[in-house]
């Protein structure tokens, strides 16, 4: 078991780095304990607000001991947090879920797929397969040209922006981009909108390809305990004993054949 | 300065226990709390056999407060007692386990297969509102819930806890049906059924349209009706309902409960239990209180 508190964490910095999306950096030695793919809970300011915020991590700065989260403002919840300014306090729950199985890439031929306000923990994701996959292809789905967080990948592998008004790089969805170049992956890690995913678990089943996807559900405890989270799975769960598995613990990152979605 | 209290016989050495449904059992907050320190265990709900549960969202979240539809899943009282209960073997902790079922039948399996077992007590949960078939049925009316105590109660080895619904006209009354049927306690309150709507989907926000609520929000309902039912029965009362710090804790023991639960508290703050447990040994410290026992009822 990895890194598991409460604490409370100071944020280094927040930025609005598109309309209504935040870039939150806080001190925690949380960020030498993790793996791409995990979310921290983020308590928002409010004591009136109970439940903590699944939030990705986007990056990781074990040096620095900085957690970076990129989100969206959804509800009342995020609105609080994004108020939050350099040296305001904030509580996490953290480090929570298991995260992208990284080794399977191993010499492999691999695509990083991220769509809308599923592409920060893709970031933190694409830089740690540097030297593990043979080549990396990284498919950015937005819906228009506001194409936050998109030159921090460049590093990391091809870049392959895809826009649904067509307005910046591909037309369509991710899945078409990858279709149009014809590149056939091994691995394929991805978070994203539903409709996205389950094509994706299409696309891997077609192609013979593993697909590792990252699913969301509300959640309460964040640790396994409620059972509030869970997603429907083909077999049965070694822990549930009927066909359901908690995407806080299990999750949130699962192989694409296992869960029913 | 003394701490412990007794239900039914079983000694507990502080009144704070958790909350059916928000501790799993013991194993995913036993990176946060010492299993140890508290007054008792009280595990998610078990039927005889597994339970899926409702599809989701199961819970969101309302003003100091959440609602949850999770449907009492389950792996079933044969995995439980082996893994569950096993685990809970290693901790000098009295186990209480929650019991629910859909027939009088399903309950009676449930208490029979755990009559050997480390269980020290049993709460029967009749107040779920989150499932369609028995469960809540049996725990809102009073014949209803005279005849399941009394049958429970006529092959359980070990003490049992009738777990009360707030969603009645009067609380006390059920708590007196219980008492009568031979319950050896009584617990309240489970969660009190809500609903919350997404204007901008014009959805229910939860697939179960409906669920319980619970948290801070419901504290006063809670202390209210703890209140009614410890000064209707002579049966030990145990107290839950958005309890959050010592002083909520002790609000519940003063309004007549002899222990408290920590429910849906603990996902904002898993260190709360313990926390808890601490600010009731200063209170009574600084107080120059004996016992906690003195403190059981002393608002009137
Ligand atoms: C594992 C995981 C990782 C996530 N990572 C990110 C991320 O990196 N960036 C980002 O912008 N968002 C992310 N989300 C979604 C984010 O958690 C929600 O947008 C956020 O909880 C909304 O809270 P709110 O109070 O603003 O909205 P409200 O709608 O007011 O929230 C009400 C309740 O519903 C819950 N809720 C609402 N929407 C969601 C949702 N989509 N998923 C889960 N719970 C929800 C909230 O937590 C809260 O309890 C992630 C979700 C999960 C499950
Ligand atoms: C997620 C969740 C699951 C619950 N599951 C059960 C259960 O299985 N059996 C039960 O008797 N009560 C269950 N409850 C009710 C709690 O035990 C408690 O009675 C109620 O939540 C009020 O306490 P609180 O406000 O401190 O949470 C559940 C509550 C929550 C929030
Ligand atoms: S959020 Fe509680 S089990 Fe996943």
């Amino acid at each position: 078991m990895s890194y598991r508190k409460k604490e409370t964490t100071t944020v280094v910095s927040q930025e609005m780095i598109s309309e209504g999306i935040f870039d939150l950096r806080v001190k925690t030695a949380a960020a030498s304990d993790c793996v791409p793919g995990q979310f921290v809970g983020v308590f928002p300011p409010s004591d009136a607000h109970i439940l903590m915020r699944p939030i990705s991590i986007c990056d990781a700065d074990p040096d620095g001991q900085i957690l970076r989260m990129v989100y969206r403002i959804a509800g009342e919840g995020t609105k609080g947090i994004s108020k939050l300014k350099a040296g305001d306090e904030v509580k996490l729950l953290s480090v929570l879920g298991n995260g992208f199985p990284l080794e399977t890439a191993k010499d492999k031929k691999v695509a990083v797929f991220g769509g809308g306000i599923g592409i920060p923990p893709m970031l933190y994701t694409s830089e740690k397969l540097q030297g593990i996959s043979k080549e990396t292809e990284i498919y950015l789905g937005y819906r228009n040209s506001d194409t936050f967080l998109a030159d921090e990948f460049k590093p990391c592998g091809t870049v392959n922006i895809v826009s649904e008004d067509g307005s910046i790089g591909y037309k369509g969805n991710v899945l078409d981009a990858i279709r149009e170049r014809n590149y056939r992956p091994e691995v394929i890690y991805a978070c994203g909108p539903m409709p996205m995913l389950r094509a994706i678990k299409i696309f891997a089943e077609e192609t013979g390809a593993l697909a590792y996807i990252s699913l969301e559900e509300r959640m309460a405890c964040g640790v396994g305990a409620c059972l509030g989270c869970v997603c429907k799975t083909v077999h049965k769960d070694a822990h549930s004993h009927v066909n359901n598995t908690r995407i806080c613990t299990e999750g949130p990152v699962f192989d694409a054949r296992e869960v029913e979605i | 300065m003394d701490t412990k209290v007794t239900i039914a016989g079983v000694e507990l050495k502080n009144p704070v226990m958790t909350a059916s449904g928000t501790f799993g059992s013991g194993m995913e907050y036993s990176d946060f709390v010492d299993i140890n320190r508290l007054g008792a265990i009280v595990t998610k709900g078990v039927a005889n056999v597994p339970w899926s549960g409702n599809p989701t969202p199961r819970v969101t979240e309302t003003p100091s407060g959440m609602l949850n539809a999770i449907g009492l899943q389950n792996p079933g009282v044969d995995v439980f007692i082996e893994r569950d209960l096993e685990f809970l073997k290693q901790f000098d902790t009295p186990v209480i386990v929650n019991v629910c079922g859909h027939t009088v039948e399903e309950y009676l399996e449930v208490v029979e297969r755990l009559a050997d077992t480390n269980a020290s007590l049993l709460e029967i949960n009749v107040s779920c509102p989150n499932v369609k078939q028995g469960a809540i049925a049996f725990g809102q009316k009073t014949e209803a819930l005279f005849d399941i105590t009394k049958r429970i109660k006529a092959v359980a080895r070990q003490p049992i806890i009738m777990k009360l619904s707030p969603n009645v006209t009067d609380i006390a009354e059920m708590a007196r049906a219980a008492e009568a049927a031979g319950a050896d306690a009584v617990s309240l309150i489970n969660t009190i059924t809500g609903m919350k709507i997404d204007i901008n989907r014009r959805k229910f926000v939860l697939a179960n349209k409906t669920g319980g609520l619970s948290g801070p929000a419901i504290r006063p309902v809670a202390v209210r009706m703890v209140y009614q039912c410890a000064n209707a029965v002579k049966i030990p009362v145990i107290g839950m309902g958005g309890i959050a710090t010592y002083e909520d804790a002790l609000e519940f023991i003063m309004a007549g409960a002899t222990a408290v639960s920590v429910g849906a508290v603990n996902f904002a703050n898993p260190y709360a239990t313990v926390e808890i447990i601490e600010g009731i040994e200063k209170y009574l410290q600084d107080t120059g209180t004996q016992s906690v026992k003195e403190l059981i009822g002393c608002v009137r």
